[in-house]
């Protein structure tokens, strides 16, 4: 799926139930994490719940893998890989994923007071994109 | 009568919906909302009142100076201190705490020394010891708590001895409830020749504190969790020791005599206030004291002490949960595991429920740890929680259990 999609099936969501029974849903398929990334060496600090992201370079694209032990925050992490996974650098520093959060109703997820990893995430992202690349 | 629903009416952001949800408020442990009564009490006096404490000999600096060590003489009310000079303002209890281990820590112990803490310290009153260890070679003693997060007296006994110079320890756990017997731990420590000093952040807030009658030698605690403002927070300390520490920071108003070569230093309690103080939020935080005395520090208790039961047994109700910390003498603090629940994924529906509860370690991971977590949900009570309240808690807990 890519995040056009998503931001259509979105659409269909009224209620915040739904919206999390999906995003939970979107984290149950999300691609499992390769078994040696689990450790503290990869994990995303500053968040409340354990969060992991791989890192891999092919053919000039950043591709991620990512996990956490929390439900919603892996579903989080689902649309923040769609979002990212599988772009060149460049194109990683253009994307404005305020924007697309926003067009989720899922800002306040995007906050760096909310601790809750995705913050992070996308600047580890950004930062990764800026080395690896 | 300890009415409650009149009661908050005096705390204006408790009827402000959150997420198109009334105000489930139920993290008073990590911070409490303030009544009007301090709002107003810290407005007027910017409007009316403000200048620098101490200072000028002018109408308004003797006015604000009034209030501000009118806010000491509240504060020794509130904790039965023997004086005001006894009422050191600080920071925090944090700032509190590094205080005691800054100043009469690094004066008075020596390698091989032993400070004796519990198991369950927050950060606050675990670090400052560990890094006054690191300095000065002493020995930091930890004593167990039960699996169900109680006291236990042979465990303290054991590790208390000769050697105890310092028994630092929490009046009232912010992660288990756990209320410690301070009295009769105080009068132990004080035959093996201990000081005793008391993290009362959680204490103070939910019953009365009377540090002449507990006999400990210092207490801290914190305005934000006492219904009054941060950025105050007291040092208590009984005026023979405060007056046997060197200060713990240098300036203007902690002196006595200054030329360049050599400065006296004022008595206790202004040694330990070197600079401009908070003057305001002292000032707030003495009203908030103020406020709780006139509400009744017995009620207030007794009220909690229901809902405390009250809670207990609605949270035993729910399927797969588990209270974290099960003393029989504990204060509304709800440390809990839901069985196939992240906490911080209740947390978020949680949220959209209107309901504000912590999650994490809560600034004391090694009792989290120990108790077998990494990651724990609070729910946290204060004077003008109800029943209401935890009902709707447990509607919204489980509301969470049917998404996972
Ligand atoms: C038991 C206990 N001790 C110490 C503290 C630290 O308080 P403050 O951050 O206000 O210094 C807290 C606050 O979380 C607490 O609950």
């Amino acid at each position: 799926m890519d995040i056009q999609e998503l931001i259509d099936n979105f659409e269909f969501l009224d209620t915040w139930e739904e919206k999390y029974s999906y995003i939970i849903e979107l984290g149950s398929h999300l691609e499992p994490l390769d078994e040696e990334y689990r450790t503290e060496e990869w994990k995303v600090r500053g968040c409340q719940s354990q969060v992991w992201l791989e890192p891999k370079l092919e053919n000039g694209k950043l591709l991620f893998k990512g996990d956490s032990d929390a439900f919603i925050v892996k579903g989080l992490i689902a649309i923040v890989l769609m979002i990212y996974s599988n772009k060149s650098a460049q194109e990683i520093k253009e994307i404005e994923v305020e924007e697309i959060f926003a067009k989720l109703g899922l800002q306040e997820h995007l906050s760096p007071s909310r601790r809750n990893g995705l913050f992070s995430m996308v600047e580890k992202i950004k930062h990764y994109a800026d080395t690896l690349a | 009568m300890y009415d409650v629903y009149k009661i908050r009416q005096d705390f204006p952001i408790l009827s402000i919906p959150v997420n198109g949800k009334p105000n489930t408020f139920l993290d008073s442990a990590a911070s409490a909302q303030k009544p009007a009564q301090v709002i107003e009490k810290m407005r007027r006096m910017y409007l009316e009142e403000y200048a620098n404490v101490h200072r000028g000999s002018y109408y308004l600096s003797e006015q604000i100076t009034v209030a501000y060590e009118e806010a000491r003489s509240q504060i020794h009310e509130f904790l039965n201190t023997k004086s005001d000079k006894e009422v050191v303002f600080v920071r925090n209890a944090t700032e509190g705490i590094n205080l005691v281990a800054a100043s009469w820590g690094r004066k008075f112990l020596q390698a091989g020394d032993e400070v004796l803490i519990s198991q369950a310290e927050h950060h606050a009153n675990l670090v400052p010891w560990q890094a006054l260890r690191d300095e000065k070679g002493i020995n930091l003693k930890i004593f167990k708590v039960s699996d169900r997060g109680e006291y236990l007296e042979e465990e303290f006994l054991n590790l208390l001895s000769e050697k105890t110079k310092l028994v630092a320890v929490t009046g009232m756990s912010n992660v288990l409830g756990t209320v410690f017997p301070i009295k009769r731990m105080a009068e132990q420590a004080h035959k093996v020749g201990a000081l005793v000093l008391v993290d009362a952040c959680q204490y103070t807030v939910h019953q009365k504190v009377d540090v002449q009658d507990l006999d400990c030698d210092f207490l801290v605690f914190s305005g934000h969790k006492t219904y009054g403002p941060s950025g105050i927070g007291v040092l208590y300390g009984k005026y023979n020791i405060l007056d046997s520490m060197p200060p713990y920071q240098y300036g203007g108003d902690m002196v006595d005599t200054v030329s360049y070569e050599k400065t006296t230093f004022n008595e206790p309690p202004f040694r330990f206030e070197a600079g401009t103080p908070a003057i305001m939020q002292a000032i707030g935080l003495g009203e908030a004291a103020k406020y709780m005395m006139s509400l009744g520090m017995e009620d207030i208790f007794k009220h909690e002490q229901e809902l405390t039961t009250y809670t207990t047994n609605a949270l035993n109700e729910i399927k797969g949960l588990k209270i974290i910390g099960q003393a029989k003498d504990k204060g509304g603090v709800f440390s809990f595991n839901v069985e196939g629940m992240h906490p911080q994924d209740l947390a978020f529906i949680l949220d959209k429920e209107g309901v504000a509860v912590r999650t994490g370690h809560h600034c004391a991971q090694p009792i989290v740890n120990r108790m077998g977590y990494e990651s724990l949900a609070r729910a946290s009570l204060g004077l003008y929680s109800t029943k209401e309240d935890i009902d709707t808690l447990v509607a919204a807990i489980r509301k969470a259990q049917k998404f996972f």
